[in-house]
């Protein structure tokens, strides 16, 4: 039993460039997820008529189903839709990159719309009667007042699920993508350095998810949450538990 | 939906198929599930206690098995552990014949992982219970194991059952991740039957169909329980939901 983490080293920038495609999908993931995680809650909180209820349907589907199933959904099934859509009618490959950008993106804005639609409901009403009675546009009620209290409510979970997300990335290995964890599997079959491999990118991303979490509790303190006071108070509209 | 009732390569239907896959990612829910819930309880509880070796050590185990990927983590149990071990246990590992041999560590995974998350839940509903309780439980002589067994367990069970549920459902979804290490669940039959018949739609439509049907009966039992565990005149509709 010898270990050679030297190999781990000389596969470094390979490793490296794969850290980098992981981040580009988190990044645009989040982004484009949050964009249209908060359209579809804006959609379902004015309560529009069938485009609330499908959204919600949409998001009932996409949170009820594995992400892999869904990855699989997109790589296999798209290209043939598509290809229907155009005259010749042969199916169009969407390529495993692309795929995992469009299916990252949309799969995430169903958990995104969850929580801003939470966010959007724990906003005081006063503040919506306010926007109303200033004459502004709902347009500009959500986009300026509304919208920007949500995000520094929901800023701990919206962190969190953005973690949860760099980690779902690594689901990519099964389109044999090379992200982080597709490079450091690719390596290590190549030259059966499993343990090596396998067990560097484990403190990788223990490391930077870490840091993540570190991130959400240190807003989650911002917010006063940890004080006795402010946990009891919150306790208190969660549970409604009344003091004994 | 013909095609369900087609022969297949080795003899059976693809209805089969997809049965025997359902009985896999059933299996492995529901045994990831069960120690997933006994470590989780275990270590929530220990986040909270006063002794504070306890408490830094159930924090290290959240902080490990929260921040490294679920895949990963499969992996580490499959591949990794039975070269790190003596070698006489790796190879009687290896032995292992093969849809167990990517079951077990698959239970190692998931539940480990979903425990990290069970236990941050735990110990959410432990710290929003009112002080007095575990004041009056000491002030009635009962022994630490004792409060946390018979006073504060069973209330914080209680309130946590809404985010219980959601994580008997994220655990169900993550047990697709299996496919990775070659167990033919749900997902990995929908993803065979795709490439023997072509039939991309109506292959993944099922596996669909299946995991949606889960989830609802899912749904109607947490609800049934939360009824049935609901402490008369404590409001409990607006517990904490993530």
């Amino acid at each position: 039993m010898s270990f050679d983490f030297a190999a781990v080293l000389n596969a470094t920038p390979y490793l490296l460039q794969g850290l980098l495609f992981s981040a580009e999908l988190t990044l645009v993931a989040m982004i484009g997820g949050m964009l249209l995680g908060t359209f579809m809650a804006i959609i379902r909180h004015m309560r529009v008529p069938v485009a609330a209820e499908a959204i919600r349907a949409y998001v009932t589907l996409m949170r009820s189903i594995p992400l892999i199933l869904v990855l699989f959904w997109f790589f296999f099934l798209v290209p043939l839709l598509l290809g229907h859509l155009t005259p010749a009618g042969r199916s169009i490959p969407l390529g495993p990159k692309f795929t995992a950008f469009i299916t990252f993106t949309l799969f995430e804005s169903a958990y995104y719309a969850e929580i801003v639609r939470a966010g959007l409901k724990a906003i005081d009403k006063g503040q919506y009667e306010g926007a109303k009675a200033l004459g502004l546009s709902s347009l500009t009620m959500y986009w300026s007042v509304v919208v920007p209290q949500v995000l520094r409510v929901t800023a701990p979970i919206i962190v969190s699920q953005t973690i949860i997300l760099f980690q779902d990335t690594a689901l990519v290995y099964v389109l044999s993508l090379t992200d982080f964890f597709g490079a450091a599997a690719k390596i290590a079959q190549r030259d059966s350095k499993l343990v090596e491999f396998y067990s560097t990118v484990a403190v990788v991303y223990l490391l930077i998810c870490s840091m993540g979490s570190e991130l959400s509790e240190r807003f989650r303190k911002k917010q006063g949450y940890r004080s006795p006071r402010g946990r009891f108070e919150r306790a208190k509209r969660m549970f409604g538990i009344a003091r004994p | 939906m013909r095609f369900l009732f087609d022969q297949t390569a080795e003899g059976g239907t693809y209805l089969g198929w997809l049965m025997s896959g359902l009985c896999w990612t059933l299996l492995l829910w529901f045994v990831s599930g069960m120690f997933a819930f006994a470590i989780g309880i275990t270590v929530g509880a220990a986040r909270t206690v006063r002794y504070l070796p306890l408490r830094i050590a159930a924090r290290i185990y959240v902080q490990v098995f929260r921040n490294v990927p679920l895949l990963v983590q499969v992996f580490l149990w499959y591949f990794v552990l039975p070269e790190v071990i003596p070698t006489a246990w790796g190879n009687s590992i290896k032995q292992v014949a093969p849809p167990w041999a990517s079951f077990y560590p698959a239970v190692a995974g998931l539940s480990l992982y979903t425990a990290s998350r069970i236990a941050e839940q735990v110990r959410a509903g432990i710290n929003a219970l009112s002080d007095g309780q575990k004041k009056a439980a000491d002030a009635l002589g009962l022994t630490a194991f004792q409060t946390y067994l018979l006073i504060l367990l069973p209330q914080a069970l209680r309130i946590t059952i809404p985010t219980l549920t959601s994580e008997a459902l994220g655990l169900l979804k993550n047990t697709s991740v299996a496919l990775t290490i070659g167990l033919l669940e749900i997902t990995a039959r929908a993803e065979q039957i795709n490439e023997f018949t072509f039939r991309t739609f109506d292959a993944f439509a099922s596996a669909t169909v299946l995991y949606l049907l889960i989830a609802l009966v899912l749904h109607q039992v947490a609800f049934q329980v939360e009824r049935m565990l609901r402490i008369p005149g404590v409001s409990q509709n607006n517990a904490v939901r993530k």
